[in-house]
């Protein structure tokens, strides 16, 4: 019999062997290895959406400035990876957490996970941004959502492209709009979030159902909504809620090298919600100096002025410079719908449910 | 006999030791702890909360939605996957073998993937509708696919299929072709014949089947959410909304646990039915089961069976396969008359795969992302058979012992359970050492085996069980320890089902996203997730590349399956 259980337990342990040596795999050729652990290096653990990208030269600055080994963790969406965050406050999986943005802030706050830290960096750094006084969540970036049209649909059929979210309810427009659903997507719910903006919460139903007899299409998620149902893309809708850093997505990612973007942004009268992410120091970190060096870091101007070719996202730092395809194709909103995180917070439920019924039913 | 039953019994032990352990730790350990802290923020407590949620109006339509569409789904892939498996089980021709793995693939494919290919197909611009509108004049397109209750249908079946392929069509290829013909020699017509001996004898492997699609369209997530749109939601894509957007963790538990239990229900009766099922077979080897194209008549009945699932199956595939060598042009938009960007013919999209454009760290190239998931395939096969095997061997020795009738239905649970619930869980029951697996890679083939495990012990239980027992009894007078009788009675006789149990374990593996995406290292992406980084940003290129990392992940399914094939441990089984 034990004979029988030692069998059982080889096979067990060459399949536990098999599976930690298939996370040893290869080492990537093109990308730099990472710096390996130098006896008396410190791991810092950074907890963070699967979006999260860097240039591999940025990163390792910070790595051989501090003698340190950053490990990134990305942990699903954004919304998944912040619950993961509260549910390990008790002994936290991470150092720090980059990636609550002002629609699920109030959750990251109420919830307590961060620790208090007033960076030096904050200096340059509007106040606008700093939705938390008691610097728990510091601002990193921002993006725009706002509605995204096809320039040569256009052109083609001689109309004019709308300007302001009326337009959008328009007989001129009817049929040409898709949307993400903000119970699923989280562009779907800043799109929303900009009509209560802009309309109210008296408002906003009725503008969905104004949406809804001009025949809006409604699809779960932005992938759906932008790479299948916009005309730019092969689809039937030249209009779509995508992000103002879309127009200089499509030159940078264009097939063949196309002069200027055959998108572009609807950003007039409010017709924009801003999401900024947030970074903070998770409670019961171990490494708080590092952590604090890390969040100054993200924050300062090599790290901000990487993040837009790396997350299609605007720098908070007033000190960075975006880069020429982006300074030249996008335009920075001057004016977006505000809804503050608490506000989110207290009717986010009640506003998905009056969405649900007016828009879907 | 008192004693040898005791024997028995604690062999059967000894047996279930390591699958059970498996499952406590990384199955039932989670799953109590996210449930557990979940309803400790419920404001009444876990009983008010599974009250409320049951008396919800909106849970009772999702509950009647989620079986409905599971119901249907089941069916119609039944309907398509038994006329398959005849084919396959009782024809020899060629190319038969890359069929089969042709169709296995439309299982590991990830549902945006999916929706690509039928949008390329069926969508607005697709193929099928440019073609109607070409021929009949429509001004708009004639098909609506998208966000359509069909599109789930489609979908599930597109999925699914392959399952009854495996199950069904390996068994009945080892039925003994001798019982039908004796049939129709005592006078019955071909009808009867498949009402009363081939039907019947083939029930256990049906049933094992269904049960294993039905439990996949009762917990589908992203079929429902990226085909079926908005409109529609099951328990899976509700506990999603609630745990993730809402963070309404009471109400995720109360329907994860809801979920379970009808998960559990379907189990049970499984287990009943397919222990008044199981009877012991003469099974036979292919090569007398089998028989090549001869006649005009089976010539033609297997072209039309090729046909139908080809159209299914393999045009969607095709289609997503083609649109990898295509680019849109943005130059060309104006000259097209339609209005809507034309379509070159390139490589580029394959180029682009090896070029680091923007320099990111977590840039993998695509030999990388394939070694990586191969790793953790090749691991999930070895720890799937390694904890499957001893268990449906448990299984079927002891058919209708207490233990085998309590465990049964229980080790279906993996499949039936929310995978978001159960990621939270790896969160806060791992989190200490030497079980602090919340950050470790290691994660990843455990969370497939989890959901591979099933799939292994009911593709071997049906062949286990129908070995006469007089094999093994006489292997045992002559003097056989229970491990001999393994390993030169059970082990050969079930070589085919063994190719199938690792068939399954290794598409799980090499397909799996969600839970890969929650703790795969990002420097080691596997191909599933490098293609969703990719579908995440703008820009022709970045979807050119999802459409040419998906066709080499096409690519590797249909080779490892092919190389699995090729693993003849079955030729053992061939006497």
């Amino acid at each position: 019999m034990p004979k029988k259980l030692t069998f059982l337990f080889n096979l067990l342990a060459i399949g536990l062997t098999a599976c930690a040596q298939a996370t040893v795999a290869p080492t990537p050729t093109a990308a730099p290895p990472i710096t390996p652990a130098v006896s008396g290096s410190q791991t810092l653990v950074v907890m963070t959406h699967d979006s999260f990208a860097a240039s591999a030269d940025v990163l390792l600055a910070f790595e051989s400035a501090y003698n340190v080994v950053v490990k990134i963790l990305p942990s699903g969406d954004a919304g998944t990876a912040l619950n993961k965050a509260i549910l390990s406050k008790g002994n936290p999986i991470a150092d720090v957490f980059y990636g609550v943005d002002n629609t699920f802030l109030s959750r990251a706050l109420s919830e307590d996970i961060f620790e208090q830290y007033n960076s030096p960096m904050l200096a340059n750094i509007p106040e606008a941004f700093k939705l938390d006084p008691q610097n728990r969540a510091l601002p990193v970036d921002y993006g725009d959502v706002c509605p995204n049209y096809d320039k040569t649909y256009f052109t083609q059929k001689g109309l004019q492209p709308p300007r302001t979210l009326e337009d959008l309810i328009k007989p001129e427009y009817k049929g040409l709009l898709v949307v993400e659903n903000p119970a699923t997507s989280s562009p779907g719910l800043a799109f929303l979030l900009a009509t209560i903006g802009r309309f109210g919460t008296d408002g906003y139903l009725n503008y969905w159902k104004s949406l809804v007899a001009n025949d809006v299409l409604v699809v779960n998620d932005w992938e759906s909504a932008y790479n299948t149902e916009f005309t730019a893309h092969g689809g039937t809708r030249p209009i779509v809620i995508s992000y103002g850093s879309s127009p200089p997505a499509e030159v940078i990612f264009a097939s063949t090298p196309i002069p200027e973007p055959p998108t572009a942004v609807i950003t007039a009268g409010k017709s924009c919600f801003r999401q900024i992410e947030f970074v903070g120091i998770l409670k019961g970190t171990k490494n708080r100096d590092l952590a604090e060096k890390w969040v100054d870091y993200m924050l300062d101007v090599t790290f901000q002025q990487d993040m837009p070719l790396q997350m299609f996202v605007f720098p908070v730092n007033q000190k960075a410079k975006l880069p020429n395809q982006f300074a030249q194709f996008t335009t920075i909103p001057v004016d977006t719908a505000q809804v503050s995180p608490d506000v989110i917070a207290a009717n986010r439920d009640a506003w998905l449910q009056a969405w649900t019924e007016a828009v879907l039913h | 006999m008192v004693k040898k039953r005791r024997l028995t019994l604690r062999t059967s032990h000894i047996l279930w030791l390591a699958p059970l352990a498996f499952l406590s730790l990384f199955y039932f350990y989670p799953l109590g702890s996210i449930l557990a802290a979940s309803f400790a923020r419920a404001k009444g407590g876990a009983a008010f909360q599974l009250l409320e949620t049951l008396a919800s109006p909106l849970v009772q339509h999702v509950v009647a939605f989620t079986f409905g569409q599971a119901t249907l789904s089941t069916l119609l892939t039944l309907l398509l996957g038994l006329p398959g498996a005849y084919l396959l089980a009782r024809f020899e021709f060629r190319g038969k073998s890359t069929f089969q793995a042709l169709s296995g693939i439309p299982f590991v494919l990830p549902t945006l993937v999916v929706a690509a290919a039928f949008n390329a197909l069926l969508g607005p611009r697709g193929w099928v509708n440019v073609a109607l509108m070409g021929l009949f004049g429509f001004s708009e397109p004639p098909i609506h696919f998208v966000n359509t209750f069909t599109a789930i249908l489609v979908a599930h079946v597109f999925y699914n299929t392959t399952i009854v392929f495996r199950i069904v069509g390996d068994f009945w290829s080892h039925l003994d072709p001798r019982l039908t013909q004796a049939s129709q020699t005592l006078g019955a017509n071909r009808f009867q014949t498949l009402m009363r001996v081939i039907l019947p004898l083939l029930a256990p492997a049906i049933a094992a089947a269904a049960l294993l699609v039905f439990i996949f369209d009762f917990t589908s997530f992203g079929v429902i959410l990226v085909l079926g749109g908005p409109r529609f939601a099951t328990l899976e894509v509700e506990i999603y909304t609630q745990a993730i957007s809402l963070f309404n963790l009471p109400m995720a538990a109360a329907l994860a646990l809801l979920q379970l239990l009808f998960t559990l229900g379907l189990a049970v009766i499984y287990t009943r039915l397919s222990a008044g099922l199981a009877r012991p077979l003469g099974l036979r080897p292919q090569r007398f089961t089998q028989r090549r194209l001869l006649s005009w008549r089976s010539r033609l009945i297997a072209a039309l069976l090729v046909g139908l699932i080809s159209a299914f199956l393999i045009v969607p595939l095709a289609a997503l396969a083609l649109r990898s060598f295509t680019q849109f042009q943005a130059g060309s938009r104006l000259a097209s008359g339609i209005g809507a960007p034309s379509l070159v013919w390139t490589l580029d999209n394959y180029r682009e795969l090896s070029i680091n454009r923007r320099e990111t760290i977590f840039y993998a190239p695509p030999s990388t992302a394939i070694a990586v998931s191969l790793g953790y395939a090749l691991a999930t096969v070895i720890l799937g058979l390694a904890l499957g095997l001893p268990a449906s061997w448990a299984l079927a020795r002891d058919q209708n012992s207490t233990a085998s009738r309590l465990l049964d239905p229980i080790l279906m649970l993996p499949l039936g359970t929310s995978a978001v619930t159960l990621g939270l869980g790896f969160i806060i029951a791992l989190d200490r050492p030497p079980l602090d697996l919340r950050a470790s890679p290691v994660l990843v083939p455990l969370a497939h085996t989890l959901v591979a495990f099933p799939f292994v012990v009911r593709s071997l239980t049906p062949a286990l069980r129908s070995i006469r027992p007089r094999l093994r009894q006489a292997a045992a007078v002559m003097g056989a320890s229970p491990r001999q009788v393994l390993s030169t009675i059970d082990l050969p006789l079930v070589g085919r089902a063994l190719l199938v149990a690792a068939t399954f374990a290794f598409s799980i593996s090499i397909g799996e996203f969600g839970a890969t995406a929650l703790i795969a290292r990002p420097e080691y992406p596997t191909i599933p997730i490098a293609i969703f980084r990719y579908l995440g940003l703008p820009g022709a290129v970045n979807y050119g590349q999802a459409m040419a990392l998906s066709t080499i992940l096409m690519g590797v399914t249909a080779a490892g399956m092919l190389a699995i094939e090729r693993f003849r441990i079955a030729e053992l089984g061939e006497f």
